[in-house]
C-alpha cells in the first residue's frame, strides 16, 4: 500500500521537513538522487519531494516516472530563489497537451 | 492518398463500408473525449499553477525561519532537536478515474503525535515558528502532489488521444473513402464492359 512520504535533498535543505513526519533521504549528487528515486519507487512511496536543484540534474529519470500513478514526484524549492523547475514542469505539461502555452505567457510577460 | 491493396469485389466493398462507418464513429467519439479532457486539463493546470505558487512561497518562508533558527543557536542543537520526529505521517491513497485514466488521489490520513519533537529549553523560538509553518504547508504540498500528478497523466493521455484522432482523421478515413470509391468505379466499369460485350455478341448473332 502506498502511504509514505519521502524527501530527497541535500542535508541542510531538507532536515527541516523531518518535523512534519516525512522520511528524509540525503543526496548530494545526481547519481545518489537517481538511485534514491529508483529505491523509493520500489519501496512504494506515494509522494516524493525532491529539491529543485537535484530535480534539474535528473530530469530524464523524473520524466520516466511521470506516466505512472505512483510515486508522485514533486520538485520543491528549498531556498527563497526558486530556479523555476517546478513551474517549468507545469508549463511543459500545458504545451504537451494543448500544443501551445496559453496559461502562462499572458500573465508572466 | 493511397489506395489499399484489396480486390475490387462487392464483398470487399461491403466490408470497407462497415469499417468506414466504425472509423467515423470512433473518430467522433475520440474527438469529443479529447475536447472534454482538454477542458478538464485547463482547469487543473490553472489550479496546479496557483497552488504551486502558494506552496513555493510558504515553503520558502518556513525554511527561511528554519535557517534563522540555525543562526540563533548552533546547528548541532537544531539537528538534535529535529533528529527524532515525534510525528509520523501516513497517507491515504487511492485511485479515481478522470475520463477513463486512473489517477491517484492522495490524502493525509493521520499525522499523530506531538507537534514539537523537542524540549523548549534549548532551542530558539524561531524553530517553533518554522515547525508551525511547515505543518501548515505540508498539507498543501501533498495536495499539490496529487494535482500535479493528475495534470501529468492527463497531459500524457491527451497527447496520445490527439495522435489517435489525427491518425483516424488524416489517414484512416481518407484511405477508406478512396478505396471504396475505387472499388465502386471498378465494379461499374466491369458492369459496363459486360453490357457492351453482350451487345456486341448480340450484334454478331444478328448479322449471321
Amino acid at each position: 500500500m502506498y502511504n509514505k512520504v519521502g524527501v530527497i535533498g541535500d542535508k541542510d535543505s531538507v532536515t527541516a521537513l523531518k518535523v512534519v513526519g516525512a522520511e528524509i533521504f540525503n543526496a548530494d549528487t545526481a547519481e545518489e538522487a537517481r538511485e534514491l528515486v529508483k529505491r523509493l519507487t520500489r519501496e512504494k512511496f506515494a509522494v516524493v519531494f525532491i529539491t529543485e536543484q537535484l530535480a534539474v540534474q535528473i530530469a530524464d529519470t523524473l520524466q520516466k516516472a511521470k506516466s505512472q500513478p505512483f510515486p508522485a514526484i514533486v520538485p520543491i524549492p528549498v531556498s527563497s530563489n526558486s530556479n523555476g523547475f517546478g513551474m517549468d514542469g507545469i508549463k511543459k505539461d500545458v504545451e504537451k497537451a494543448l500544443g501551445t502555452d496559453i496559461l502562462f505567457n499572458k500573465e508572466d510577460k | 492518398m493511397s489506395i489499399m491493396n484489396v480486390n475490387p469485389t462487392r464483398m470487399e466493398l461491403k466490408r470497407l463500408q462497415a469499417r468506414l462507418k466504425t472509423a467515423s464513429r470512433g473518430y467522433k467519439l475520440l474527438k469529443d473525449k479529447t475536447d472534454e479532457m482538454i477542458r478538464k486539463f485547463i482547469i487543473l493546470a490553472r489550479e496546479n499553477k496557483s497552488l504551486r505558487k502558494q506552496v513555493e512561497e510558504q515553503l520558502a518562508a518556513a525554511l527561511q525561519s528554519f535557517a534563522l533558527a540555525r543562526t540563533f543557536s548552533d546547528s548541532r542543537t537544531i539537528d538534535e532537536a529535529v533528529m527524532m520526529p515525534s510525528r509520523a505521517v501516513s497517507l491515504q491513497c487511492g485511485k479515481h478515474s478522470v475520463m477513463g485514466i486512473s489517477v491517484p488521489s492522495i490524502e493525509i490520513a493521520e499525522s499523530k503525535g506531538e507537534v514539537y519533537p523537542y524540549g523548549f529549553l534549548t532551542v530558539p523560538e524561531q524553530l517553533d515558528n518554522s515547525v508551525n509553518r511547515l505543518n501548515d504547508v505540508f498539507a498543501q504540498m501533498v495536495h499539490l502532489a496529487e494535482v500535479e500528478k493528475t495534470c501529468n497523466m492527463l497531459a500524457d493521455e491527451i497527447e496520445k488521444n490527439k495522435r489517435r484522432v489525427n491518425a483516424l482523421e488524416n489517414i484512416m478515413i481518407p484511405q477508406l473513402q478512396e478505396t471504396i470509391k475505387y472499388i465502386k468505379m471498378k465494379l461499374d466499369e466491369n458492369e459496363r464492359s459486360s453490357t457492351v460485350r453482350l451487345m456486341k455478341v448480340k450484334d454478331m448473332l444478328a448479322q449471321k
